[in-house]
């Protein structure tokens, strides 16, 4: 009798413990309310598909590159979908090879801005006092300038110099450009982030442990503070596409004859009156993309809130 | 306050320093140099280059340079034919006096380049941003009163396209259907011009005038429509649920008085800080209209400029562009004392 009294107990207290585990409960919570967004599972279902598109581009039995004059300027058709370009190329594969271009700038640029926002962030935050004060005025006057403006100075200036690293306006440039430019909102997310989790008590009690600052830094406070930074760094995703797309748009992003779907707009533009579908599809490309993106941002936002009422989870 | 006024204007000084050297190395550490795209079609002899860089006063060193940037050389001696003796005094006055050089390409002072511009850009940028607040507030005020309610779910979805549409690309699409397919039933000339701010041949129109800010207006106002309006939204939903709403409503006040009076009030207090952190946007978005609609102003201008690498013009038009923003970011936090009186900075 007493026995089995034990057994009962000790199942309801394993029973009730096992979804307190800090790393099952963070990752399954978000999940499950993610899911629960209908906008995020759209989004999602269609950046998924055109990723998966944009990878598959090696399938099309067209060139992005090589023109084929005859077939120039051909409106959309079974064997040319999306129609064809001024030089005769496929416009569905060009905008998938474009697609490839823009994905990637957009990718790096998460990257960069994670790689230097993070740190100038956490750093800021959690030393305050001079360093803080330092490193918050210089993000203050990164963000007073006119961005797009110093973007077209910048990668002006780059496409016209032969250096080993920036050469011609490849990827790799203007991500760097791109990237270099919109750190700030990520280090200001995080600097908030660490003034307020560095007087929590858990902060305290590593370090009476005797925890230096780096490891209280990134294995203590950074776990905590990841869910703005994902929101935040999915959201700057679609920005970086914009930012790209447009700067490609203007002629000075991303060089043709590689595509990406900025400069395709770009040539689109001449011919636009007459031959509308090249100026159609590729915005479509960078719609789709940017609004998936930003729903699925939506759905990790209301996903990572611990405040918000699960009911209203699912408002689009 | 005043102490408080003139602290944040102390601080925007550095700010504005900070600034103009970052955008000073920006154009000398550039490869090539300032000269760069100073009549680049030909490359100088290097004897002609060491006498153009001596002119120009390129050989000194970086930070004589950018003090003579900043505040001209009219009290030093300097090499102004370049052979190499330094025998008069300079002539330029620098940009703290408002000397920004000349333009490369025009041979014009930068000043009268920009001024002609900017008053253009600036005429279409009150339009829009007039048309944004007249749609966006309305909007953002609805959806949250009706939260849920159909209005509320179709402006958020909107509201969520208008986000993700490149301002290029609507441009572009706009012209396609009002000027390239839908037509003017009586004449059966395009709906609406593609561009310019007036037709050629006629003077001042009012109509004419319209007519060519329909466009443009509707390419610059989408995005910020739909930013503003969410962001409004937001802000009367926080607001809302506050207690002093709750009094409002308990002393019975029209539920019409409850939410323009006090809800809106406090809920726009936020819009003016986000505002202000939106004006460089907001200017620099200028460029893409301005460039679709060949609208004759600054973004046009800093394009041509940055085309033709003219470096003078576009230092000239940057700290410009940096000036608005420190001023409309120091705006912002003085604004926020007087509206919000429960802020106190001491």
């Amino acid at each position: 009798m007493d026995q089995t009294h034990d057994e009962l107990d000790t199942s309801t207290v394993t029973q009730f413990e096992a979804p307190m585990r800090e790393h099952e409960t963070m990752v399954s919570m978000v999940w499950n309310r993610f899911r629960r967004h209908p906008g995020a599972i759209a989004g999602s279902i269609v950046l998924g598909t055109i990723v998966l598109a944009v990878l598959l581009a090696p399938l099309s039995p067209y060139d992005p590159i090589a023109s084929d004059l005859p077939n120039r300027l051909q409106p959309p058709s079974l064997e040319h979908p999306f129609g064809t370009d001024a030089l005769g190329r496929d416009v569905l594969t060009r905008c998938l090879y474009g697609g490839r271009v823009s994905l990637s700038v957009g990718f790096m640029v998460v990257i960069i801005t994670l790689v230097i926002g993070v740190p100038v962030g956490a750093i800021s935050g959690y030393f305050g006092g001079l360093i803080d004060g330092i490193l918050m005025r210089i993000t203050d006057a990164a963000l007073a300038l006119p961005s797009l403006m110093v973007l077209i100075l910048l990668s002006a200036i780059l496409r016209e110099v032969e250096l080993p690293f920036f050469e011609r306006n490849s990827v790799l440039t203007i991500a760097i450009v791109i990237g270099v430019l919109s750190w700030m909102t990520v280090a200001r997310l995080v600097r908030a982030s660490y003034l307020t989790i560095r007087e929590m008590e858990f902060v305290t009690a590593a370090h009476c442990v005797g925890a230096s600052n780096r490891r209280i830094m990134i294995r203590h406070i950074l776990p905590s503070a990841v869910g703005p930074i994902i929101v935040e760094a999915t959201l700057e995703m679609g920005w970086a596409i914009m930012e790209e797309a447009g700067l490609s748009f203007l002629g000075f992003g991303i060089q043709p004859p590689t595509p990406s779907w900025g400069n395709l707009l770009n040539s689109a533009w001449e011919h636009m009156i007459k031959h509308p579908w090249l100026a159609i599809f590729p915005g479509l490309m960078i719609f789709f993309t940017i609004i998936s993106i930003n729903y699925i941002g939506d759905g990790l936002r209301d996903a990572f809130d611990p405040h918000k009422v699960l009911k209203q989870v699912g408002e689009v | 306050m005043g102490r408080y006024i003139a602290r944040r204007i102390l601080q925007a000084i550095p700010m504005l320093f900070i600034l103009s050297i970052l955008l000073f190395a920006l154009v000398n550490v550039a490869p090539g140099g300032p000269l760069a795209g100073h009549g680049r079609t030909r490359r100088p002899k290097p004897e002609k280059a060491e006498q153009l860089k001596r002119q120009f006063g390129l050989d000194q060193p970086l930070p004589v340079q950018y003090v003579v940037w900043l505040v001209g050389n009219d009290w030093m001696m300097v090499d102004a034919d370049g052979d190499g003796v330094k025998e008069s005094h300079g002539e330029r006055r620098g940009i703290l006096r408002g000397d920004f050089g000349f333009s490369f390409k025009t041979r014009q002072p930068v000043v009268e380049e920009i001024g002609v511009r900017l008053g253009r850009t600036v005429y279409l940028m009150t339009i829009t941003l007039i048309v944004v607040a007249i749609i966006a507030i309305p909007i953002g005020i609805l959806s949250a009163i009706k939260q849920y309610s159909f209005f509320d779910i179709t402006a958020t979805t909107l509201s969520f396209m208008g986000q993700a549409i490149p301002e290029f690309w609507l441009g572009m699409i706009l012209i396609l259907v009002f000027y390239a397919w839908l037509q003017n039933p009586v004449t059966g000339e395009p709906l609406l011009p593609a561009g310019g701010m007036q037709s050629m041949d006629e003077g001042f129109s009012l109509v004419d005038r319209i007519q060519h800010l329909i466009l443009p207006v509707t390419m610059g106002a989408v995005g910020w429509v739909a930013w503003y309006s969410r962001f409004l939204r937001a802000g009367m939903l926080d607001v809302i649920h506050q207690d002093y709403i709750r009094t409002a409503r308990a002393k019975g006040l029209a539920e019409r008085l409850v939410m323009l009076r006090h809800a809106l009030k406090n809920a726009l207090i936020p819009l003016v800080t986000i505002f202000a952190l939106d004006i460089p946007y907001i200017f620099a978005g200028s460029i893409y209209v301005e460039l679709i609609f060949s609208w004759p102003g600054m973004g046009r201008l800093y394009y041509t400029a940055a085309e033709n690498r003219d470096y003078p013009l576009l230092m000239g038009i940057l700290i410009i562009g940096a000036l608005f923003t420190v001023t409309a970011n120091l705006l912002a936090d003085i604004a926020y004392g007087f509206l919000d009186p429960r802020i106190r900075y001491d």
